[in-house]
This record gives structure tokens, sequence and C-alpha cells, in this order.
């Protein structure tokens, strides 16, 4: 398919444009029906958990902090696990048990997080290993699950490794509300969290309220990150390195942070998607493979050439 | 303008007491320096007004009534003895922080904030600094930023913890100076915890000398820092020479 081509079969779907590609009916299908909402999920998804991750780094004040520090690839995992184990669903297609298994897993773990957290006191660092010990004991359950039924191994594992798979246009809307909750909620806090940045005492004497921002902020970044993991499996790695190069070529606010994490998040993953669907075809690489193979390097290359110091 | 009076005001801090029972009369538009050796609750004090920590008693500040954080935030402005900066943050940016109070965090910074800002910049010679991080500072720039920070939320009271601890002498004057003035322009109430009795002698009306949580004496430099009392409360023996700008505190050692 040459790429104007292409380009003007995209034309035509958007509403109010008839244009002929000169598109053979099943390329354009190929276009319209399994590429575009690919893309479309890819950036869905990418744009979440980089966004999610800048929010929770935000929150906690932690650079070591991503979507995932509550426990929610541990609770996702399980749920997962034992929906595959137990030969209910096979990850794919949106009505399959497996997603909604990973998505009610991985909130349970951050609700257990916030419980568990507050009962050791309120600071941030006991919500912190709350999440460290509650995604420790989910991932031995999974593990003892997994063991249990080593001939799922692999799917499993698959599972685990995400990929950015879509069956027309069901995960796209799935995961779209998901995304515009999550974008809507931070980046109406995104001020919120640069005044939480000078520490909760002195954010309370700027008149704001920590604990509560803290709150709103973790749990729209969850529910997001819980709803792209559903989707598309445990996708390591965004979350941390794109809001991080954000902060590395464009400062720390949060008011530039999170927007521009929304939009490199989405390109890098729908970048990663495309090199994880071609390198090796007709097989597929695991996303999350290639999110690190690729990130890993760029990083490092952004590391070395910035003169900001950002954490 | 706005006075300040604490009346019979405790604070516990898990379980142990850090107030015991403050009584104090803070005039508007005065400025009342917090002596008292470490430990004596002097920070604490300061928490308490900004609601920081949970106080019993009364504490009663002028025109506010209503306890949410962002009125109280619009009342009190709080210069903190080790101040958190954020790591990749501006100068500039890091002075809007002040305010917050005045618009929420869901608003963006207006004209008028820009203005505020701008202008607090060009008061402490930092107008060089808008585009610098603040962690590129030094220990006095920094100091200022944070004062900037403070005079930017144009709140009716200051509140500074050791404001002068990490400044050299040069930049302990200029910052007392500087707050001396703007306390002139502005009318402003300042409460200052102060390690440097000779210099909390000269800046400021009143002392209020704390220990183990309790006001032991208030009153005049002259009446507060007399050679007992030092010895008492602070374990010190020093030999104080009368100046006509306040005494001077002058440590002898063992004798």
């Amino acid at each position: 398919m040459a790429p104007h081509r292409v380009l003007l079969q995209l034309l035509d779907t958007v509403p109010g444009f008839a244009v002929d590609s000169g598109l053979s009916d099943t390329h354009a299908a190929i276009v319209e029906k399994i590429r575009l909402p690919r893309v479309v999920l890819g950036l869905l998804v990418g744009a979440t958990l980089s966004v999610s991750g800048a929010s929770y780094q935000g929150a906690f004040r932690n650079p070591l902090a991503d979507p995932y520090l509550l426990g929610i690839a541990a609770g996702a995992g399980l749920g997962a696990t034992i929906m595959i184990t137990g030969g209910f669903g096979d990850g794919a297609g949106i009505w399959d048990p497996v997603p909604l298994a990973a998505f009610v897993g991985a909130l349970a773990a951050v609700v257990i997080s916030f419980v568990a957290g507050h009962i050791g006191g309120r600071s941030t660092a006991s919500l912190i290993l709350a999440g460290v010990a509650v995604a420790s004991f989910l991932t031995a359950c999974q593990t003892y699950v997994l063991q249990s039924n080593s001939d799922a191994f692999r799917e499993v594992y698959t599972w685990i490794l995400g990929r950015i798979a879509t069956s027309g246009w069901a995960e796209p809307a799935l995961m779209a509300p998901y995304f515009v909750l999550t974008a809507v909620v931070v980046l109406r806090y995104a001020r919120a969290l640069d005044v939480l940045a000078v520490g909760d005492e002195e954010a309370r004497a700027l008149g704001i309220n920590p604990g509560r921002v803290r709150s709103i902020v973790v749990v729209a970044a969850s529910l997001g990150a819980a709803a792209a993991v559903s989707v598309s499996g445990l996708i390591g790695f965004v979350g941390i390195i794109v809001p991080h190069t954000v902060r590395l070529a464009f400062g720390s606010s949060h008011r530039v942070l999170l927007p521009l994490s929304i939009i490199l998040g989405g390109a890098f993953m729908v970048l990663a998607d495309l090199v994880a669907r071609t390198l090796v075809s007709p097989a597929e690489l695991p996303i999350g493979v290639v999110t690190a193979f690729l990130g890993a390097p760029f990083f490092i290359l952004v590391l070395r050439t910035s003169r900001r110091e950002v954490w | 303008m706005t006075g300040i009076r604490l009346i019979d005001v405790h604070v516990q801090i898990e379980q142990t007491p850090v107030l015991r029972g403050i009584n104090l009369d803070v005039a508007p538009g005065s400025w009342l320096n917090v002596i008292g050796p470490n430990g004596a609750g002097k920070t604490t004090l300061l928490r308490a007004l900004l609601g920081l920590v949970k106080a019993t008693g009364s504490v009663e500040i002028d025109g506010l009534g209503d306890e949410r954080p962002a009125a109280r935030a619009r009342t009190l402005a709080y210069v903190p003895q080790t101040p958190l900066i954020p790591p990749g943050m501006g100068v500039i940016d890091y002075v809007l922080l002040g305010r917050t109070p005045h618009h929420g965090v869901f608003a963006n910074d207006s004209a008028d904030d820009l203005a505020i800002a701008a202008e607090v910049l060009g008061r402490l010679d930092l107008v060089g600094f808008a585009d610098r991080e603040v962690r590129s500072l030094s220990g006095g720039e920094r100091q200022r930023v944070v004062m900037a920070r403070a005079l930017a939320q144009t709140t009716p009271v200051l509140l500074l913890d050791e404001p002068t601890t990490a400044l050299d002498l040069g930049h302990q004057q200029e910052l007392l100076d500087l707050v001396d003035e703007l306390r002139a322009e502005r009318n402003l109430t300042v409460i200052a915890t102060m390690h440097d009795l000779t210099l909390a002698a000269r800046y400021g009306d009143r002392l209020a000398l704390l220990s183990e949580g309790q006001v032991r004496k208030t009153g005049s430099p002259e009446q507060v820092l007399t050679v007992e009392s030092i010895a008492e409360y602070f374990r010190a023996n020093v030999k104080i020479i009368s100046d006509v700008d306040g005494p001077i505190i002058v440590p002898t050692g063992r004798t």
C-alpha cells in the first residue's frame, strides 16, 4: 500500500470527507479496521501510562514512582493469571474475562495499598511501602498459581509482556473514557502538584490540602493505568522514561510536564508497536520488550546530553 | 494591620508536651523576636500559628475566623528554616507559588500575579535570577528567593523561622534590614525565631524568651537579655555590653 493512498483512505474515514484513495476494499478494510484501531489504542495506552507515571512521581515526590507503584502490575498479573490458567479466556477479544480480571485485580491492589498504608500512619512513605508489600504478596500468589498450572506458562508470560492488540474498535472504545478521565483530572491538578513539590507542610502553609490532592491524583492515575494494563498487559518503562525525558528537555513544571507526557507517551508507544509488529514479521515481538530495548538507550542519551538537574 | 493573641496554647507532639501554656500578645504592625535554647518550642509556636500542628487554647489572628487553609495562607506567610527546594523549578515559578492562596490551584496566574511576582523580585534584587533554577543558587540567594515567595503571598503577617541561620554576617543584616523596611512599607506584623541574641536585640520591637514550652520573659531586649536569664535558660555564660542600638551579648565561656 502506498503511503499517500493510506493517508487518503484515513481522510476518507473522517466524517464529512469522501475521498477515493484508490485502495482495494481489502486494503481499505486493513487500514480502517485493523491498523487504525491499533494505532489509536497505542496512543491511548502510551499517553495514559506516561501521564499516570508523571502524576505518581509528582504526587509522591519520588522519581522512581511509576503507575505500578501501588501494586497495579501485580494485581493485574494475578487476575489475568487466574483467568488464563483456569481456562476462562485466552486474553483476546473484548468480552474475554482476562482483561476484566486484570482490571479488578489492579484496582483491588491499589485499594489494599491505600487501606494498609493508612494503618501505618499517613505519610507518603508508608503508602509506598504498603504498595511494595501488596505487590510482593500478589506476585507471590500469581507465581504460585502459575507454578501449579505450568502448561499455561507461555500464554501467561505473553500476556504479561504486553501487546497492543485490537479486535476492531472495541479496545480503543473501552480505553478512551479512562484516558479522558485520568487526563482531565490530573491536568486540572497540575498546578496543585507544583505546589506539592515544596513539601506537604509548606504546601499546607500555601493553603492547599496535600493529602487530598495526593489521593485524588493517585486515584485518577491508578484508574487509567489499570485500564491500560487490562487492555495491553504489563508494558513497563513508559511511565518512568517518558516523563523523565520531558523533564530533562522541558523542565519540571507539571503544567508543561503532564500535557507533553500525554503527547510523547502516545507517540512513543505507537513507534514501539510499529517496531514490535514489523521487526520479526510475520511474528510479533512483545511490546514490553521493545519499549525497554528502544527506550533505555534513548533515555541514557538524553540523560547524558541534558544539562538540567531534574531531581 | 493584624494583631495576634495566644491564650494558654498547648501543643503535644506524640504525647510529649512541646508548648505548655503559651500566652503572647503581638501588636498589629509590630515585630516580635522569639528566642530560646534548642528544643524550646520556637518552631512549634510558628507551626501552631500556621495550623500545621493541633493546638489547644486560643489562637486569635485578627480578621481570621475562617479556618480554611487558603484563608489562613492569605493572612500568614511562612519562611521555614530549611525549605524544600523542588528540583528543576525556576525562580519565577517558585515565587509565583506564593500566589496560590489568592487564586486557588485550578486557576492560572493572572497579570496581577505576574506583576506582584516581578515587583517582589525587584524588591529583593532577584531580577537577574528570574530564569535560573532555585537549586542552582547559593544559600543566601535561595533564602532571598524563599523570602520572595512569602512576600508574593502579600499577607499582613510574616512568620520567619531562623531566617538568618544560613547567611553570612552581611547577608544577615541585609535580610533583616529588608524585613524592617517592608514592615514599615506594608505595615507587616512580623514574628521571627532567632538564634543570634545580639541580632535579635537589634531588630524588632520586643523579645519573647521561650524555654521548655513556656514563655519565660517578654519585653524589651534590655529586660529580657540579662546575664541571669541567659545563664538560667541557655546555660551560657555571657557578658552584656550596653549599646544605644541594644545590648551586645558576648560569650565568655566557663569562668
